[in-house]
């Protein structure tokens, strides 16, 4: 059923994604002291102030980062499944093009390309088909929701012919 | 006793029609979601939260508890004939209950399951109404040092107690204490970690969080995963009736079951999962068939069901009167209070009996539309697990960007769920758990608030979190809950806890 568009890519090396998120987690880190350290200190008469909750966040940011790069190092890090990348690109595609037309073409037609584009990642790969489909089935959707309970859904041409 | 009285008013309350209706929608919806497997309950009231902005407060909450039950009966009904359990509490069930399946006994297996549920539920939700004005009483003397060192507790046990890895427990829960952070200072007024972008001033929305990491998370998983071949449903083939020597063997498993999960979800340490486990092991032990476990024995079916529905009935006990969700669920089910100006805690009983009781009562009659909807009704859920992978996948990303965009219909929106649903794949993938990272953004700023009024009233002394006694054994709870694990994984007896992991619900 599914195929997938690139060839399953193992990840050998554990070290290097643990390196990696240590890596992040340091910057988050670094990214909350930076920003925090801009705020004055109304800290008041107790030494707490909306600035104390963060650093404290930060620091133990910075442990569990030396403690996830400890891990990798030592190479007991989470051990993973290979993953295939084709149907997650699918599915982000669909997600981003829902994401940008929204607002340009309405909820029917926005969602029916995401509903297509997920499909397409489980393997349904006929778009001139499945496209429809998901439009046809968002339709509905919108109008149970936007017309029946009253949900705010942007409406687009297609709606428009419609309502 | 004046519980009596409460929960005959709350009957009243959740015997009006609409609340009826609405109770009926829940545990519909509920059954069919916990039905199909990869969504849990967590998901199901994380997408419904915002569709029910436009209803009364009473009627939605009654919505979500009705969810909350009905997932949990579904779940059962996935890991029996599909052996892929819908929810992680129903690991267990698909044991001994998919066995019985292949073996043709798939009726009783589903019948002994929703009595079961029925049992535990009914009784757990019974010692809820009456554990609850006992825990409000005890939680007037809390003051906001207690209330921290409950928080903190509640960090640790959801996030590093159990689980096969304390660091990734605990970067799961830092990820959403920091995600906690962004937006308006509730003290002060100031703007933390929003960049100058408006859209985070407020702050993340739980919903969005919750239905991405779930929804979106889950279904790249399970897309990256590729095709592992075809999963078999097992047909429900001959009665949905058990014999009488069915009967007799579930009878005491059901109580059992109960006794064990309802105090496991009232204490703050996570999720329905352990419950069951546990009870599984009870059963195990206490069998007079030890040759029919693993082969599908009833017994466990019987138990881990019971204790499953009574540890979701036990994770409302320090929902309602503390205000403290220990799990996923509970923590969405907390956003919606709040998304109607509801503190859940001691208060709440006082300011709005009406709406805690009838929320009580009207699980007890959910209970009922439970078990006539998952008996006779069964075939109709069955159908759902008949659904190809790709329409449902699509489906459940139609829904959930449907909620997100009801919400809030921006483009900023749909990207923070676009990124934290690519978060949520990347954390599965790293065998990061989720629910601490939706726990520790809802609980984050509640937990700050606490602290920092604390330090206030000391003026900046930070011994006083530890000189109240209430506090400090809470605090020396947690330590251990953090420690002990440690020391386990260290000796090599990590298997234990990780089958204990508390994944999302």
């Amino acid at each position: 059923m599914n195929k997938g568009n690139t060839p399953s890519v193992e990840t050998r090396r554990p070290d290097r994604a643990a390196l990696i998120i240590a890596a992040v987690l340091a910057v988050i880190a670094g990214v909350i002291f930076w920003d925090v350290s801009r705020l004055t200190g109304l800290a008041g008469y107790s030494q707490v102030g909306p600035t104390t909750v963060p650093y404290v966040i930060a620091c133990c940011l910075i442990g569990l980062a030396i403690w996830t790069a400890a891990e990798g190092i030592r190479g007991d890090f989470a051990e993973r499944e290979p993953q295939q990348f084709g149907p997650v690109i699918w599915i982000v595609a669909g997600l981003a093009a829902q994401m940008l037309l929204l607002n340009i073409l309405g909820f029917s037609i926005a969602t029916g390309i995401l509903f297509a584009l997920t499909a397409g990642g489980f393997g349904k790969r006929r778009l001139w088909l499945t496209i429809p489909i998901g439009i046809a089935f968002s339709f509905f959707v919108w109008v149970i929701f936007a017309k029946l309970l009253q949900l705010s859904l942007p409406a687009g041409p297609f709606e428009r012919l419609f309502f | 006793m004046a519980t009596f009285e409460f929960l005959l008013q709350g009957l009243l309350v959740a015997a009006q029609p609409m609340n009826l209706l609405y109770a009926l929608i829940g545990v519909t919806l509920g059954t069919a979601v916990g039905v199909l497997p990869g969504i849990g309950p967590a998901l199901t009231v994380a997408l419904l939260l915002p569709v029910t902005y436009q209803l009364d407060p009473g009627g939605s909450l009654i919505m979500f508890a009705g969810i909350y039950y009905g997932g949990m009966y579904g779940g059962s009904t996935t890991s029996i004939l599909l052996n892929t359990p819908g929810e992680s509490a129903s690991i267990v069930t698909a044991l001994e209950g998919n066995k019985m399946a292949r073996a043709g006994r798939g009726g009783p297996a589903l019948a002994t399951a929703a009595i079961g549920s029925f049992v535990a539920g009914l009784i757990a939700t019974l010692a809820l109404a009456f554990i609850a004005p006992f825990i409000v009483k005890l939680a007037l003397v809390f003051g906001p040092r207690e209330y921290f060192a409950l928080m903190v507790l509640a960090f640790v046990t959801v996030s590093s107690a159990f689980g096969d890895s304390t660091l990734r427990g605990l970067t799961s829960l830092f990820v959403g204490l920091t995600l906690a952070c962004i937006g308006i200072d509730q003290l002060t007024g100031q703007a933390r970690l929003s960049f100058g972008v408006p859209d985070l001033l407020d702050g993340i929305e739980v919903t969005t969080l919750a239905v991405a990491m779930f929804a979106i998370g889950e279904t790249l998983y399970i897309a990256a995963q590729g095709d592992k071949g075809p999963e078999t449903v097992e047909a429900v083939r001959g009665s949905v009736w058990m014999s009488a020597m069915d009967w007799a063997r579930s009878w005491k498993p059901w109580l059992r079951g109960t006794f064990i999960g309802f105090p496991i979800g009232a204490m703050p340490a996570g999720g329905a999962e352990i419950g069951t486990f546990l009870s599984y092991a009870a059963e195990k032990r206490l069998t007079k068939h030890p040759e029919e476990f693993g082969n599908g024995a009833i017994e466990g079916v019987a138990g881990p069901e019971a204790a499953n529905n009574a540890s979701a009935a036990g994770t409302l006990v320090p929902l309602l009167t503390l205000g403290l969700p220990t799990t996923a669920t509970a923590a969405i089910m907390l956003a919606g209070f709040q998304q109607y100006g509801l503190q859940p805690g001691p208060l709440l009983f006082a300011t709005n009996p009406q709406l805690v009781w009838g929320l009580i009562a009207s699980l007890l009659i959910a209970n009922f539309m439970l078990l006539v909807l998952n008996l006779p009704l069964i075939g109709l859920w069955v159908k759902l697990l008949t659904i190809p992978k790709p329409w449902l996948y699509a489906g459940i990303l139609l829904f959930a960007t449907l909620g997100t965009i009801g919400a809030n219909p921006s483009v900023f929106e749909l990207g923070m769920l676009l990124a934290f649903g690519l978060l949520g794949y990347v954390m599965r993938v790293f065998g990061y758990p989720i629910a601490p990272v939706v726990v520790g953004l809802i609980l984050g700023p509640l937990a700050e608030q606490q602290l920092r009024r604390a330090l206030s009233i000391s003026q900046g002394d930070v011994t006083v979190l530890f000189t109240s006694p209430i506090a400090a054994v809470l605090l020396v709870i947690a330590a251990l809950a953090f420690i002990v694990p440690l020391i386990l994984r260290a000796r090599g007896r990590g298997e234990v806890l990780a089958q204990l992991a508390a994944s999302e619900d």
